[in-house]
């Protein structure tokens, strides 16, 4: 089998199928959840049983159907996050190496000045003062993000841009936005898609984090770095229950890093390699 | 005698990893003090026997066969330490490129003597010295200091030289020269050249010398050894390939370059309306005046062509006209009207009448659209037309360029350079301008299919009468297509008028030494100019020493 013409090795695969199965779990939460993610089912932190394969969290929900609809939570904002942040970031990206100096400038400064305060520090100041809903922490983030992206899609387009085809279409008398999607953008789209990955783990971090932190996703929606946080108290108890959601974070991450490994490795092959990175 | 072969290769074989046969079963001998001049186009696997000779190939390829004996050792089954033994102290390899074969970073001298110190042959002292000894037989300026600088520090041609004294460090007993002076003006590469044969004779070492120009190996090498796709064509002494060449695949490489040597005898021709109208320009990059007070017509259906070494301000000037370099003064008129000093302020329709056509076509031609998109952008862009005019008109322009019309739906990626440079001309008729400028079309390409492309040209002025302003610094070019010809030297324009007078007697001083420096098709060519400049360089030291 083979994906966009390409065929996926061995740990591709594996990362693909981790993946699959945390999507598969996010679409069909309240079809494969044995029990809904607020309901208080059973004791507080009781032991894995055949009732509750994961046993249940601090309050006494079952730890299983959390991590099935925390999976939604969590993947599903980190997704929609590195969409707007690469939307964000690739269009002034271009915009900054194709405009002009005088635009490359501004725009620049201006993520220089956001990039020199930490990307926690400025979460949690904008997050205090806004408040911590689900949209203003989409935002915030692909906000925050989208100067990583911004940095990458400049450095590529830049390399692009000063290729005789993008001065033949200026030649011609094509304005800007059709040198940026037509010319240059199609020819950076592989590197910022395996950047995408990469991108896509970092924001699925710190969603998890902000959770973890208490100005993440808030109760009663699971996510799986609020229920680290919430039930992290049971470690010094020797129960396992804040491992289950850890479990998680780990596994999503490894299996985004090994899609994105593969396709780093397609692209950077002589017949994949269409940008001079 | 056998002794006397210091390099044997017997039934080489380079195949890619995919499979590709790159060279296929070459055998050649070199005895000492001789030179053997290998020659073919891009894929030739010339360079890649180059290296082979040293047991050595590019990220994937292998040697799947054959022997290579260096002064009697087979290289191939030494281990990978004896390899390196031999590498540097008997084989030496000298780059195309001496500019990306230094290290910036490191003082010349310091890169020079690496080598006799890594592999233990001099002490630090005895190599400094070995050095400087060599700079001298390359007639480097101070060769007591040269050494001292940096790689960015000299010109191109002394980077080259120096990079033949890094060779020759070890004293190899053979040197691999791979188009040392591909990447020189015509006039350094004189200087180069007699200093690579000087050397060779001196110290009487053997060498490969790799080339695709026919006149520059007919000056160093004894024998001329011709390939094509990895198979060996011909073998012969020089003499007699390039007089009497016995494969039909040499011939035309032969009359090729010979008809560069020549005058075309259609270039007479009258001017009529005089379309572009160049008057007094001037030009800077930054505080440099790239384009200094040039005064420059091209009448309609005419080419005329810009010469001049590397940095002569050629490019800068087609930069100029199409207002990528604004003018700080001057004219620029089309047609007798005005055109704006910048690319912005010009009308669509001024620029649709000056297309360009770049050196490159490789990265003229964007690798995500097919072919079909981008011959058929100026014809939507420029005339409004509907889809299925578009197509119609990108077919038509297939045709005209000579390529099958089916390649519309393809991407560049999977053409030919010389098939590219064509889908470029046909982007840039599609606009129906009335001038294209061709900054360098054809010295990206192989010989045959560059002659190819000016053949296309040529028909295209008949069929369509455009006008061409042919940047090149190629005075073969100029011969067979140019009607008019402006010679350039830093910004300024020190010749212009119809070709057949800047080609005849009385010369002007700058063009003669142009004319004198392209190599010709003779094994005695280098020796005579050296004769003639040595004269008067002599005499002008003697008039300096007084």
């Amino acid at each position: 089998m083979s994906i966009f013409g390409y065929k996926p090795n061995g740990t591709a695969w594996v990362g693909l199928t981790i993946v699959g199965f945390f999507v598969f779990l996010a679409i069909f939460a309240p079809w494969i959840a044995p029990y809904s993610q607020a309901e208080t089912v059973s004791d507080t932190w009781s032991p894995s049983s055949s009732a509750f394969w994961m046993g249940t969290d601090q309050i006494g929900r079952d730890m299983m159907s959390r991590i099935i609809y925390g999976a939604r939570m969590t993947i599903g904002i980190a997704l929609a996050t590195t969409i707007l942040s690469f939307l964000i970031g690739t269009t002034l990206g271009l915009l900054a190496s194709t405009g002009g100096n005088v635009i490359d400038q501004i725009l620049s400064r201006i993520v220089d000045i956001m990039l020199s305060i930490p990307l926690l520090v400025f979460a949690l100041i904008i997050l205090s003062m806004f408040g911590s809903s689900i949209p203003t922490l989409i935002i915030t983030i692909a906000i925050l993000d989208s100067t990583r992206v911004f940095r990458l899609a400049r450095a590529v387009s830049m390399n692009i841009a000063v290729l005789e085809y993008v001065e033949a279409a200026k030649l011609r008398g094509e304005g800007l936005w059709w040198v940026m999607t037509r010319e240059v953008l199609p020819n950076v789209l592989p590197p910022m898609i395996s950047e995408f990955g990469l991108r896509f783990c970092f924001n699925f971090l710190f969603v998890a984090g902000l959770s973890f932190l208490g100005l993440g996703i808030q109760p009663p929606y699971a996510d799986w770095g609020g229920m680290v946080r919430e039930n992290g108290k049971a470690i010094s108890f020797g129960l396992a229950a804040p491992l289950w959601p850890a479990a998680m974070i780990a596994l999503m991450t490894i299996g985004v890093n090994l899609i994105v490994d593969w396709i780093l490795s397609i692209n950077a092959r002589p017949s994949g390699a269409s940008a001079e990175m | 005698m056998a002794a006397d072969q210091v390099l044997k290769i017997r039934d080489l074989r380079i195949e890619s990893i995919s499979g590709l046969v790159l060279v296929n079963n070459i055998s050649l001998e070199l005895k000492r003090g001789e030179v053997l001049g290998l020659i073919g186009e891009s894929g030739a696997g010339k360079s890649t026997i180059g290296i082979g000779a040293m047991a050595y190939t590019r990220a994937g390829c292998r040697i799947t066969g054959g022997v290579v004996e260096i002064d009697g050792v087979s290289i191939r089954d030494l281990s990978s330490e004896g390899r390196r033994e031999m590498r540097g102290h008997h084989i030496a390899y000298i780059a195309q490129s001496a500019a990306a074969s230094f290290n910036p970073a490191h003082r010349i001298i310091d890169q020079v003597c690496e080598m006799p110190i890594q592999h233990g042959l001099m002490k630090p002292a005895e190599a400094r010295e070995w050095a400087i000894e060599l700079f001298k037989a390359l007639d480097l300026p101070n060769p007591e200091t040269f050494g001292e600088r940096y790689p960015h520090q000299v010109s191109g041609g002394q980077l080259q030289r120096a990079m033949t004294a890094m060779a020759m460090s070890c004293r190899p007993d053979i040197m691999v020269f791979d188009e040392p002076t591909t990447a020189l003006d015509v006039t350094t590469q004189i200087e180069v050249l007699a200093l690579i044969k000087k050397i060779i004779r001196d110290y009487n070492t053997a060498a490969l010398y790799i080339t695709h120009d026919l006149a520059v190996v007919a000056q160093v090498s004894d024998r001329i050894m011709v390939l094509r796709g990895g198979n060996m064509i011909e073998v012969g002494d020089t003499a007699q390939i390039l007089s009497a060449p016995k494969d039909p695949y040499t011939k035309a490489l032969v009359s090729e370059r010979k008809e560069a040597d020549h005058l075309s005898s259609t270039l007479d021709k009258k001017r009529e309306e005089i379309i572009l109208d160049i008057k007094n320009a001037v030009g800077f990059y930054a505080t440099y005046k790239a384009v200094n007070d040039i005064t420059l017509s091209v009448a309609k259906g005419e080419t005329v062509a810009v010469v001049g070494e590397s940095g002569s301000g050629k490019s800068s000037l087609a930069r100029l006209i199409v207002g990528l370099l604004p003018r700080a003064s001057g004219s620029v008129k089309f047609k007798g009207v005005e055109l704006s000093t910048s690319l912005k302020d010009r009308k669509k329709d001024d620029l649709r009448k000056i297309q360009f056509i770049y050196q490159l076509p490789d990265v003229a031609l964007n690798p995500r659209q097919t072919i079909g998109e981008i011959i058929g952008r100026p014809v939507e862009f420029y005339f409004n037309r509907s889809k299925a005019e578009v197509k119609q008109r990108v077919a038509e322009l297939l045709r005209q360029v000579g390529l099958p019309e089916d390649y519309a739906g393809r991407l560049s990626t999977q053409l030919s350079g010389g098939q590219k440079q064509r889908i470029c001309i046909a982007r840039a008729l599609a606009a129906e301008p009335d001038l294209i400028i061709c900054d360098e079309p054809t010295s990206a390409l192989d010989q045959l299919v560059a002659d190819e492309i000016l053949k296309l040209l040529k028909k295209l002025q008949d069929d369509l009468g455009v006008a061409y302003l042919f940047i090149t610094h190629d005075l073969g070019i100029v011969r067979r297509i140019a009607h008019r010809t402006a010679v350039m030297l830093r910004g300024q324009l020190v010749d212009e008028g119809p070709t057949t007078k800047i080609f005849a007697p009385p010369y002007h001083e700058y063009t003669e030494n142009l004319l004198a420096s392209v190599p010709e098709l003779r094994t005695d060519w280098l020796e005579s100019v050296l004769t003639k400049r040595g004269g008067s360089k002599r005499e002008r030291q003697k008039a300096a020493g007084n």
